[in-house]
C-alpha cells in the first residue's frame, strides 16, 4: 500500500525564501501533518508545478490524495478544514470574519507600505513608512490582553502575520528605519519573540545571512530602476 | 431596532454580494443607503479602517470587506441554502476562484471601463475562458457554480454583472458571449432572473449613467 511504502498523501511545493509557503508550513505544523516538501527552482519551473498551479504557475502549492491547492490563503483554510484538530479559526462566526479581517488587512494596509518602505527613498518611503507604522499600531492595539492574535495559541491570524516577525528586522536593518519599537510597540515586540520561539515556527525560517543579501539586492534593483524611467 | 443592518450603496456590487447572502438565508435587515460622494458618520464609526462599503451590522457589531461578509451570514445564519459546498476540497475551488476574480479579472475589469485596450482584451478574453472552464467544473451540469442553487461563487462574480455589462459596451465587445463561453452565457441569465437577485440588482443603464457622470466629475476635478 502506498503509505507502507513511505509515500506521504500531502506534498508542498515552495521555495526557501518565501514567506507565503512558510505560512503553510507553520500550519502543517501545528496540525502535525507530515508532508513531502518540494523545492521550486521559479526561473526553471517544473511541469508539476505548472500541472498543480496552470493559473498562477505560483508557490505555494498543496497537493493532497492527487488534488492540488493554490494560493496561501485558501490552502490554510484548506488545512484547517481537512485537519480539523488544533483550530486555526475561532468557533463563533463574528470571530472567525475578524480573523479574516486582519489577515485581508495585513494584505491591503500592511505588506504594501512596508514594500515600499523597503524599495523608495525620499518622500515616498517617508509616506510608506508613516503608514506601515499607523497600521503596525492596530495590530498592538489588537493584541491587548493577548499573548497571541489567536489567543492563548497560535491562530490563523498569527501564521498571516508570521513571516513579519523575521522580515521586520531585516527591512529595519537594511533601510535604517526603526518599524517596531520596543518603547512604542512593547506588545507587538513580545508577540514577534514569542511567535519565533514556539515550536511551530522554530527551525523552519530561511537563514538570515542569505534573506538579507537577497532584501537589500531587492532594494537596490528597485531604486535603480526608479532612476531611470525612460527604460521602463 | 433592526438586529441586522446594511450600510450601502446601491450601484456598488460589493454590497450587492451581502445584499444577496441576506437574501438568499431570508435574513430580514435593514438596509441603509449611503450618499454618493459621502461617508455618514454610522460608517465612520463602524468601518474606521477602511471607511468603506459594504459594512454588515448584526448585534451592534460591524463587519466589513464583502466576501468576509457573505461568509459570516453563511456561518451564522444555518439555514439552508449553504453558501459554501461542503467538502473542504470543493470549498478550496469555490475561494480560489473568487480571489482570482477579485486580484485578476476585477482589476483587469475596471482598466478597460478606464480605456485601457490591447493586451488587456486578450487578458480579459483569457480571464473569462478560465471561468468558463471552472464553472463547468463546479456546476457539474447544474445551473451555478453552487449547483441547483447560488453559491458563494455564483455570489462573488454574479454580483459584478451589471459592471460586466457595462465594461462590454465601453469596449464594444462582448465578455460573456454564448458562442465562445456557453456556459457563463447560461449562468449569467440565470443568476439576473434568480429571485434573491432580481430587484436589488442595479440596470446596466443607471450604471453607465453613474459611471459616465464620475468620469465627467473626474475630468473636471484634473483642471
Amino acid at each position: 500500500m502506498a503509505e507502507e511504502e513511505g509515500e506521504k498523501e500531502v506534498t508542498l511545493l515552495g521555495t526557501w525564501s518565501s514567506p507565503f509557503v512558510l505560512r503553510v508550513k507553520w500550519a502543517l505544523r501545528i496540525k502535525g501533518v507530515e508532508y513531502t516538501y518540494v523545492e521550486e527552482d521559479l526561473r526553471n519551473k517544473s511541469p508539476q508545478l505548472l500541472q498543480y498551479n496552470p493559473v498562477h504557475k505560483k508557490v505555494p502549492v498543496l497537493v493532497h490524495r492527487g488534488r492540488a491547492i493554490a494560493e496561501s490563503s485558501v490552502i490554510l483554510h484548506y488545512i484547517d478544514e481537512a485537519w480539523p484538530h488544533h483550530p486555526l479559526l475561532p468557533h463563533h462566526p463574528y470571530e472567525k470574519a475578524m480573523a479574516r479581517f486582519w489577515c485581508k488587512f495585513e494584505d491591503d494596509k500592511l505588506s504594501p507600505p512596508l514594500w515600499r518602505v523597503l524599495t523608495t527613498q525620499a518622500e515616498e518611503q517617508r509616506e510608506a513608512h508613516a503608514s506601515a507604522i499607523e497600521s503596525l499600531g492596530l495590530l498592538e492595539n489588537e493584541l491587548e490582553g493577548k499573548k497571541f492574535f489567536g489567543g492563548q495559541t497560535i491562530g490563523l491570524v498569527d501564521v498571516w502575520f508570521g513571516a513579519l516577525a523575521y522580515i521586520i528586522p531585516i527591512y529595519e536593518e537594511i533601510t535604517g528605519l526603526k518599524l517596531v519599537e520596543q518603547r512604542k510597540l512593547p506588545r507587538l515586540c513580545r508577540w514577534m519573540e514569542e511567535f519565533l520561539s514556539s515550536p511551530a515556527v522554530e527551525g523552519t525560517l530561511p537563514p538570515k545571512d542569505m534573506l538579507l543579501p537577497r532584501y537589500a539586492a531587492m532594494r537596490e534593483a528597485f531604486l535603480a530602476k526608479a532612476k531611470r524611467p525612460e527604460q521602463q | 431596532m433592526a438586529e441586522v443592518k446594511l450600510l450601502g450603496k446601491w450601484p456598488c456590487p460589493y454590497v450587492l454580494r451581502a445584499r444577496v447572502a441576506l437574501q438568499l438565508k431570508k435574513v430580514e435587515y435593514e438596509y441603509l443607503e449611503e450618499e454618493l460622494g459621502g461617508k455618514s458618520e454610522l460608517l465612520l464609526k463602524s468601518n474606521p479602517v477602511h471607511k468603506k462599503i459594504p459594512v454588515l451590522i448584526h448585534r451592534g457589531r460591524p463587519l466589513c470587506e464583502s466576501l468576509i461578509i457573505v461568509q459570516y451570514i453563511d456561518e451564522a445564519w444555518l439555514a439552508a441554502p449553504s453558501l459554501l459546498p461542503a467538502s473542504a476540497h470543493d470549498r478550496a475551488f469555490h475561494r480560489f476562484w473568487a480571489a482570482y476574480f477579485d486580484d485578476k479579472l476585477s482589476p483587469l475589469l475596471t482598466r478597460l471601463r478606464n480605456g485601457e485596450r490591447g493586451r488587456a482584451n486578450e487578458e480579459a478574453a483569457e480571464g473569462v475562458k478560465l471561468l468558463e472552464e471552472a464553472f463547468v467544473r463546479l456546476s457539474e451540469g447544474k445551473g451555478f457554480f453552487g449547483g441547483d442553487e447560488i453559491g458563494y461563487l455564483d455570489i462573488t462574480i454574479g454580483c459584478h454583472l451589471g459592471w460586466i455589462r457595462v465594461t462590454e459596451r465601453l469596449m464594444g465587445f462582448k465578455l460573456i458571449e454564448e458562442a465562445k463561453v456557453p456556459g457563463l452565457a447560461g449562468w449569467a441569465e440565470r443568476f439576473c432572473a434568480h429571485e434573491a437577485v432580481q430587484g436589488i440588482m442595479p440596470e446596466t443603464e443607471k450604471l453607465m449613467e453613474i459611471f459616465q457622470l464620475a468620469q465627467i466629475h473626474m475630468k473636471r476635478s484634473k483642471r
